[in-house]
């Protein structure tokens, strides 16, 4: 037989059994929907603020996913702007001021005694996180709290607070060093020996006090 | 005599160890205010048992915990609960938490207590909670609670307890003192701890620079019927550290992100042991502690047992601290302690070492410089990590990259600074990554958690959405399915004799209606057709004969029908429909008459008489009603009448009046006729006031049993004020941009703040009202 007529067999036939193999594989292994939205969803902050002007932190990844920026996501603001452009290979853009600013992280608080029960902020909160019924007084769940600010709008007496969450002795980070100011122990530099003196004298002056008293 | 191991890297420091032990331990003097903090321990802060004004004595439990990681508080000494307030506690980060304060009466007076004669006769489980109650954490380091640590579940099987008595950070000689003067204490605190873990050995380790503190150990040992083995580690930094005495005494390291005791190793302080052993067998909580005071701004440095929570500015005092040469004052050691802000911060159950160190001692640092890359922290460092390559990471924000190289394994012992040519403050950029790691991942839980529950929600809504739509859907099957019942029981039942004449003549009516449209078609049709010159008019002639022919019929029948059965007199609602919609028929044809006009239509004519026509009919609409309505009885009606329903014709007619003014004021404005319109508002305001005076009187004759809804009152009130808020907002908004509107909101804003004060005053009036009525 004619080697080249053998050579086109062969290869005919190994395409053929490659073929057949790889269509197998992309049915038997098929992934069900984008894999790259759900990335995209879990990196997003989760608010369901809106702000982003999509309904949504999963509308807005699925939107990423077919091209919209990534820079439309204030409360996730420049650390989720860079996950984002680091997960996509895209260069990092500064946060569209478009839609909002970066703030500080906050929950929603009620002034109880203000609230009419309107549930008007019940039906607001994406995440279920405000706790009532109608015509009873309403309070959020600081824990569930998301800080997307949905809830202020519709509150007809105007109620609701955005309080900043303060740093607390749990929560609280060291702060980034600066360079030849700190180190080992000796972190913080104060100078104490004035507020020390101030003291002494004061417990001097105090046990003085009590011996005359006595 | 068993093996040594060793650890890779540490460093050998200066120890200034011996500045605190020239003199023997002492007990700090009573001071006069005792500040405890709720949290001295790793977990939730304890809750606390007692109140401002509340007199405890020394032992008594004053705080209890809050969950399982958690720890109960004592009294240190009998006196006044003064304040439960936040001061400052020691920190790194120099905030506030909440503590309790104790003024001490001087007393000492001890609450009932009793120790347990033979331990070994508890339950463990007893004994456990014995140790949970006398408030034991930790208190060599972090201060985890103790009973957890040696209550573990079945499944951990302790092979080996471990004694920590290494102590290796400069200055620190608390737990040397303690081994010297205690050692009986910490072996019967060891003998306990064995008997609820039931190790096969245990091992105390010791540095080779405290030979007293581990001959005395080892002579208590021998009097022990446990085999305690003293194992005396050379000196090196940091090999108190637990996973590196682990190393040292086992040669087994702990996997990463797992517990000593997943590896059956349990290591103890040695603070802590004399501690179990004073609540075991004294019934004496954690009241007190031995603390190191040192540093060149002392005249007397030296260890003292100190009551927890006695500032730190009576232990320098005690001390006799030289405040002019006082420049820093640390908490714990050099290495691994933190500034203190204040030395009013107390003692806590951790507090093992003051040092008050003058600027010799504690220089200011040297500026860092850049990186040389020379190595010598990946030298030093005790867990085998690359501080370079973290302190790259760290300050670049790579966390992930960090997190890649083990950051959360560092220890942050500050060897790595220690050896740092350059200066850089390594152990800073760690902890400064570990805190934004743990913060991202705990941000991460957090939106993962709102994910959920955002997801739940929609599922909710998508629900119950579909359960509206299954309800609505079944009700239209069950009504369609009465309504074929109906129609299949009509035709037997519904025989000529028991015909409903009502029904009857509707049908009729219907009929004769159809007759005349067809009629209409026809002749429509037959126009058409001579219009275009069809040949088969006769046929369509023909048809509208008979089309004719059948309306004539149709409408015969019907009238026929109409003698026999004469109508029942139309109800009153019936004729007010029927005036409504004459009413609105004129409007209509009112309306396209004058489009008809404008435009110049040939057929305004035809419209003008039709609308004549209508008016014609509307009048004898409106009239048969008003007969209607003058003949049916009033004193029923009138009694029946609702409120709300006068409330709501109020209302229509004051928007009608509205509306009426605004077509008004724009006819004016447009320079048109507006007589007629005139003259409609003035219609329109009266029938408005009788409204309101219909409403005011029927109001006022509703027996006020209810009484005013004071919470519909508030809540007006409240929207009136917010409304004015909001006004006031747009207001200074229109003004700053310098907005025409400004005026009219500015008007707008006055109007409804007299709104306000009326919803106030009445809020007012019925509070006032309510409260004479429960008065009465």
């Amino acid at each position: 037989m004619d080697p080249i007529l053998i050579a086109v067999l062969v290869l005919l036939a190994v395409s053929l059994i490659f073929g057949a193999l790889l269509g197998f594989a992309s049915i038997k292994f098929k992934v069900e929907g984008n894999p790259i939205v759900e990335q995209i969803d879990s990196l997003l902050p989760q608010t369901q603020c809106g702000q982003c002007s999509y309904p949504g932190c999963r509308p807005y990844a699925e939107a990423i996913a077919n091209g919209e920026a990534i820079n439309k996501c204030p409360p996730g603001g420049e650390s989720t702007i860079a996950a984002l452009a680091d997960l996509l290979d895209v260069e990092a853009l500064p946060l569209d001021a478009e839609h909002g600013e970066e703030q500080i992280k906050s929950v929603a608080y009620i002034r109880e005694d203000e609230c009419i029960g309107c549930t008007k902020c019940i039906q607001a909160c994406p995440v279920d996180a405000i706790l009532g019924a109608a015509k009873q007084m309403h309070t959020v769940i600081t824990s569930e709290c998301t800080g997307c600010d949905l809830c202020v709008e519709p509150c007809p007496v105007d109620c609701i607070d955005m309080i900043p969450i303060e740093t607390s002795l749990v929560t609280w980070t060291w702060a980034q060093p600066q360079p030849g100011v700190q180190l080992i122990a000796t972190d913080r530099g104060r100078n104490l020996a004035i507020e020390t003196q101030r003291h002494q004298h004061q417990l001097e002056d105090d046990r003085n006090n009590k011996g005359d008293a006595a | 005599m068993s093996r040594i191991w060793s650890f890779h890297g540490g460093i050998h420091p200066p120890e200034n160890k011996r500045q605190s032990l020239q003199r023997p331990l002492e007990r700090a003097p009573l001071p006069a205010q005792l500040i405890l903090p709720l949290q001295q321990h790793i977990g939730a802060p304890a809750t606390p048992l007692v109140e401002v004004g509340d007199k405890v004595l020394k032992g008594q439990a004053i705080a209890e915990p809050t969950g399982h990681v958690s720890v109960y508080l004592h009294a240190p000494t009998s006196g006044t609960v003064s304040a439960i307030d936040c001061y400052p506690v020691p920190h790194p980060s120099g905030m506030d938490g909440l503590c309790i304060v104790i003024e001490p009466d001087g007393q000492e007076q001890w609450i009932e207590h009793q120790g347990v004669d033979d331990f070994r006769s508890l339950e463990k489980a007893e004994l456990a909670t014995l140790i949970r109650h006398a408030g034991i954490s930790g208190m060599g380091g972090a201060g985890f609670p103790t009973e957890i640590k040696l209550h573990l579940s079945d499944d951990h099987i302790v092979n080996t307890l471990i004694i920590n008595g290494v102590e290796c950070e400069p200055y620190i000689t608390a737990d040397d003192t303690l081994m010297r003067e205690r050692a009986e204490d910490i072996i019967g605190g060891i003998e306990i701890a064995a008997h609820l873990i039931k190790p096969t050995h245990c091992l105390i380790g010791i540095e080779d620079n405290k030979p007293e503190a581990a001959m005395a150990l080892t002579r208590a040992a021998r009097n022990s019927e446990l085999d305690i083995e003293v194992v005396v580690v050379p000196t090196k930094y940091p090999s108190g550290g637990e996973k590196q005495l682990i190393k040292l005494l086992t040669g087994v390291e702990v996997p990463f992100g797992r517990l000593p005791a997943d590896i059956g190793i349990v290591v103890q302080n040695v603070s802590t042991m004399a501690a179990i052993y004073r609540a075991v067998h004294h019934g004496e909580p954690l009241i007190s502690r031995i603390t190191t005071l040192t540093g060149d701004a002392l005249a007397n440095p030296g260890n003292v047992e100190v009551l927890i929570g006695t500032p730190i500015s009576e232990l320098l005092a005690y001390a006799g601290a030289d405040s002019q040469r006082l420049n820093r004052l640390v908490m714990g050691g050099p290495m691994m302690g933190y500034t203190l802000n204040d030395p009013q911060i107390p003692v806590i159950k951790t507090s093992n070492c003051i040092i008050a160190a003058t600027a010799e001692e504690f220089p200011e640092a040297a500026p860092a410089q850049d990186c040389i890359r020379c190595g010598h922290c990946e030298q030093v460092c005790p867990v085998g990590l690359l501080p370079q390559q973290l302190h790259w990471f760290a300050k670049g924000k790579e966390f992930d990259k960090a997190l890649s190289h083990n950051l959360m394994d560092c220890i942050e012992c500050g060897a790595c600074s220690y050896v740092c040519l350059s200066n850089i403050p390594l152990v800073q950029y760690y902890r400064f990554a570990k805190g934004e790691i743990r913060r991202e991942q705990f941000d991460q839980r957090n939106a993962e958690q709102a994910r959920i529950r955002f997801e739940a929600r929609q599922q909710r809504l998508e629900r119950e959405k579909q359960e509206k739509a299954d309800k609505r859907k079944a009700r239209a099957e069950t009504a369609s399915r009465a309504q074929t019942a109906r129609k299949a029981l009509t035709p037997a039942d519904s025989q000529p004799a028991t015909v409903d004449p009502q029904a009857q003549l509707k049908l009729l009516k219907t009929a004769a209606a159809v007759a005349r449209t067809k009629l209409k078609k026809a002749d429509k049709a037959l126009v058409q057709a001579q219009t275009d010159g069809v040949d088969d008019l006769a046929e369509l002639q023909a048809a509208i004969d008979g089309a004719k022919a059948k309306a004539e019929q149709s409408q015969q029948a019907l009238e026929q029908a109409e003698q026999q059965n004469p109508a029942p007199p139309p109800t009153l609602a019936e004729l007010k429909i029927a005036a409504a919609t004459a009413r609105t028929k004129v409007n209509k044809t009112e309306k396209a008459l004058a489009d008809a006009e404008t435009k110049g239509v040939p057929s305004a004519d035809k419209l003008r008489s039709s609308l004549e026509g209508l008016r014609a009919k509307a009048d004898a609409a409106q009239l048969a009603l008003e007969q209607a309505e003058a003949n049916t009885a009033p004193p029923a009606a009138a009694e029946e009448m609702d409120i709300k329903q006068l409330k709501t014709a109020a209302s229509i007619a004051r928007t009608k009046l509205k509306k009426a003014q605004k077509t008004l004021q724009a006819a004016q404005e447009a320079g048109e006729d507006s007589a007629s319109l005139q003259q409609q508002v003035d219609q329109l305001s009266q029938q408005s006031d009788t409204a309101q005076q219909a409403f005011a009187a029927a109001e006022a004759a509703q027996p006020k049993s209810t009484g005013p809804d004071l919470k519909a009152l508030k809540s007006a009130a409240a929207i009136a004020r917010t409304k004015i808020k909001k006004t006031e907002k747009a207001l200074a908004d229109a003004q700053q941009k310098g907005l025409a509107s400004a005026t009219a909101l500015a008007a707008g804003l006055e109007k409804l703040k007299t709104k306000a004060q009326h919803a106030e005053q009445a809020l007012a009036d019925a509070k006032q009202l309510a409260n004479t009525e429960t008065v009465d």
